[in-house]
């Protein structure tokens, strides 16, 4: 492996480089997927049938607890990538840990939100509506749970090697991951929550 | 007992029995055949763990014959049930199934491998690379689609095909209408291969973009990488669309929801317009790489290099953009209005424009060249005129008010076959026999080839041609039969002579393989075809690491240039050659894939989830998992190169004193 130290660590070699920008293309390609949902959310929106709508059962302050802890992970990620930048292991851990924390209390939120759901009687069943929001929240929420496995599988190995080029590459990809899921929770805050609340 | 009933064909008839034995007996025979010669550890070592692009590109090329011998026995099957009025062949069921499984094996499992054979092979060659950039994952998408395909193909033996065509259509796919197993496992063993076929575009275009040869700017790239290119970008955009459209199916037959049903406010139209918001880019994904071969195979045979090689690029992204906005003209008569309609008929049209632009510029390129009317070239200059009548008749079928008349009958049939025939299969029977030599190191025969040729081209235009005639007699797809009153019935014998023509072309196109293995001369030479771009600058069969120094290039025909303007395409010394590891990852996770896949389609929800673990399990092992690669000593290489240059100049000494090299 040839290492070019003029890149920062986690672009210093080509397969590096290549894992960046492979995963740029793959992040594309999940654009599409979420727009997907989108799409078929919008169109499934007021289609509720017998069932519940989206203002009925919505609930502003778990929504806004979830976003908060999100948008404070994608914080807490971004001082970890600064502390590999700079080679401080120990406070990568800590930051990297700190998300990995923030992503399991988003989970129980939204895990927590479903069984709200499900005791309104919004059950995956009930109606298009349902269906729709409940698949674009799954794959978001399926999503973060992959990325907290796979954030644990990095962290034991910055522990295990340290800072180097591989775990270096890793962990900045998985960065680019999470920031990722927050973006997507956005969209999913502001055009489904907000605008079912309005 | 009532546990296995479910794995039950609900509708039997003779002819599945017949496979099931069909495939014990085959099956058996392989497993035999491999123990007797002691075959199991070299297919482990060189074929299930490999990561080489080259043999991977392999693997996808004969999964895609075999696949086309599949199809091809389904379309013989509708056509005969045709060939008469009233027929009796197959009942309407059965008919129902096999029209379905042709669709999808054809372009799903046929047409889809057999680009991504071409992909693989060689693009990396054209561009100069070791090999794709993630040739880990490149194995594990060969797996992906190997699973999906067996899956597809186990279902009609066990638990019923599908049957609710190859767009599966909701709410008649859906489980009130279908009740069997069999639109399970068109949801999930398709979710499976197209997680595969995403995974190579990001595979391609990450190689394209990132690993070209020094010199090779984006507009000095052959245009068959060019082709693959556009091909890749549409797959990242299209597939994601594709995948979901599944997911919300599936969810539909095994959890009943309520995306695409017709109550509780279900929409069976939005499974229609995510079908072919995928559909439709799908086709340009199997043309554009196919534009690609064609445009290799006319400058090499014309001796002439690509005429207008820009507007070739331009075209290709006009078209893929253009891909993504005329889905709705699929179903214009199902109610979207005048305006939508007329708006789509426009985007539609307006693609014949870049595509006739290509087919001038081949025109052109042929233009005052020396044509030599090899096998590659012969299916290149077919072609032409056949794909521009598919063409035209696409303008037809645009036309939204004119297309009220068209829906649903033989000239839509007609149509499509017309454009994926002459323009897909066409082109990978070209690229097959072009890159033959690129592959094995040796030809194959062109006189059988040229017989393949005819009785393919024969054989497609009395196939198909009826159909537009009958179609417009309002003859309808997708029904089993029709009264002798109708008429349809000469004409509908003559199609089935067609395909019975076709079929025999397919036949002589394999026994050719077998008899170019036997008979062919080896030593053919790096260049048997005087051919142009820089995939010809290594060696035939090509070794492992592709080049021995890593080619400078200055033009899009960089290998042309080296012959014959001097242009230095190796410089400085062999140095050692970093190479991937090969593994056995890949393969267990496409068979891990299977049985989750399998367990899906019969809600066997323990299995499910213990294969679920067991993907996940291996990839947690690759994260962990510390691989470098290997070296490739300077001695290594220099020893496999001085074989092929021996062997170089026999073949030199033979073709100058008159040998058989002829």
């Amino acid at each position: 492996m040839k290492i070019d130290h003029t890149q920062p660590l986690e672009y210093s070699t080509q397969q590096n480089q290549l894992n960046i920008f492979g995963f740029w293309i793959f992040l594309g390609a999940e654009i599409m997927l979420f727009a997907t949902l989108f799409t078929a959310y919008f169109i499934m929106e007021n289609r509720t049938g017998n069932g519940p709508t989206g203002p009925e059962i919505f609930e502003i302050g778990p929504v806004l607890f979830e976003t908060f802890i999100l948008l404070t992970s994608s914080f807490t990620i971004g001082l970890a990538v600064h502390a590999m930048r700079i080679g401080r292991k120990k406070a990568m851990l800590a930051f990297l840990g700190v998300t990995l924390l923030l992503g399991v209390a988003f989970l129980s939120a939204e895990i927590n939100e479903f069984v709200h759901y499900y005791h309104v009687g919004a059950t995956y069943q009930t109606s298009g509506f349902t269906a729709a929001l409940l698949t674009t929240l799954g794959t978001h929420g399926g999503h973060v749970t992959l990325g907290f496995f796979w954030g644990v599988c990095i962290l034991i190995q910055v522990m295990k090697d340290g800072i180097n080029a591989r775990t270096a590459n890793k962990s900045f990809i998985f960065s680019l991951y999470w920031h990722f899921l927050d973006v997507v929770w956005i969209f999913i805050f502001s055009f489904i929550y907000l605008k079912g609340l309005m | 007992m009532e546990f296995f009933e479910r794995f039950a064909v609900p509708n039997p008839n003779p002819a599945i029995y017949a496979s099931m034995v069909a495939i014990v007996v085959v099956s058996l025979a392989i497993i035999i055949g491999l123990t007797y010669f002691k075959k199991w550890g070299y297919l482990w070592r060189e074929w299930l763990t490999t990561v080489d692009h080259k043999k991977i590109g392999m693997m996808y090329l004969i999964s895609a014959l075999l696949m086309l011998f599949r199809g091809g026995v389904d379309a013989l099957m509708l056509r005969a049930q045709l060939s008469m009025p009233d027929n009796k062949l197959l009942d309407p069921q059965h008919y129902n199934e096999v029209f379905s499984t042709h669709g999808i094996v054809m372009i799903i499992f046929m047409a889809m491998p057999f680009i991504f054979a071409f992909m693989n092979l060689i693009v990396p060659l054209q561009i100069g690379a070791r090999d794709v950039a993630f040739p880990r994952l490149n194995a594990i998408s060969f797996w992906l689609f190997a699973a999906g395909a067996m899956l597809f193909n186990i279902s009609f033996v066990i638990g019923g095909s599908p049957d609710a065509g190859w767009t599966s259509y909701f709410p008649l796919a859906g489980t009130e209408f279908s009740e069997s197993v069999g639109t399970n496992y068109y949801m999930i063993a398709i979710q499976i291969s197209g997680i595969g076929s995403l995974m190579t575009g990001i595979n391609m275009i990450t190689t394209i973009l990132k690993m070209r040869a020094p010199g090779m700017t984006l507009m000095k790239m052959p245009m068959f990488t060019w082709a693959s290119f556009m091909a890749c970008v549409i797959i990242i955009f299209a597939f994601p669309v594709l995948t979901i459209a599944l997911l919300m199916g599936t969810t539909d037959r095994l959890f009943a929801t309520n995306f695409f049903t017709t109550t509780n406010g279900g929409m069976d139209m939005l499974w229609a317009n995510f079908f072919w918001v995928w559909g439709h880019p799908e086709v340009y994904i199997l043309i554009l790489p196919a534009f690609g071969i064609y445009s290799e195979v006319i400058s090499t045979f014309s001796g002439r290099n690509l005429y207008g090689y820009k507007s070739m690029v331009g075209s290709m992204v006009i078209i893929s953009l253009l891909s993504f906005l005329v889905w709705t003209h699929h179903f214009f008569t199902m109610g979207q209005g005048a305006l939508t309609n007329s708006i789509f008929s426009i985007s539609t049209m307006a693609i014949a424009v870049p595509t006739g632009v290509k087919i001038f510029n081949w025109l052109l390129t042929m233009w005052k060249g020396k044509i030599r009317f090899t096998v590659p070239m012969l299916y290149s200059v077919g072609f032409i005129p056949l794909f521009t009548i598919g063409g035209v008749t696409g303008v037809m079928l645009a036309m939204s008010a004119a297309d009220y008349q068209y829906h649903n009958t033989m000239f839509l049939v007609a149509h499509f076959h017309n454009t994926i025939i002459p323009g897909v299969v066409f082109a990978m029977l070209a690229g097959l026999t072009y890159y033959w030599p690129k592959m094995f190191g040796f030809m194959l025969n062109e006189r059988i080839g040229k017989w393949g040729f005819w009785f393919l081209s024969i054989g497609f235009v009395l196939a198909f041609f009826p159909m537009y005639i009958t179609g417009l007699n309002g003859q309808a797809r997708r029904m089993y039969t029709y009264s002798e009153a109708t008429g349809f019935g000469p004409l509908n014998f003559v199609a089935f002579i067609g395909a019975g023509l076709m079929a025999i072309a397919f036949c002589l196109i394999v026994y050719n393989i077998f008899y170019s293995i036997k008979h062919s001369p080896r030593n053919v030479g790096d260049d048997p075809w005087n051919a142009r771009s820089l995939e010809w600058a290594t060696h035939n069969p090509v070794p492992e690491y592709n080049f021995a120094r890593t080619p400078h290039v200055a033009s899009s025909e960089a290998f042309w240039d080296a012959k014959k303007h001097g242009h230095e395409l190796f410089k400085g010394e062999i140095e050692e050659i970093h190479m991937p590891n090969y593994s056995g990852v890949p393969f267990i996770m496409g068979v891990i894939f299977f049985i989750c896949g399998f367990s899906f389609v019969f809600s066997l929800w323990i299995p499910a989830i213990v294969s679920l673990i067991g993907i996940f399990a291996c990839m947690v092992l690759r994260s962990f998992e510390k691989d470098d690669g290997r070296l490739i000593s300077v001695e290594e290489i220099k020893a496999t190169e001085s074989k092929f240059e021996s062997a170089e100049e026999i073949k030199t000494a033979v073709s100058t004193y008159g040998g058989a090299n002829s």
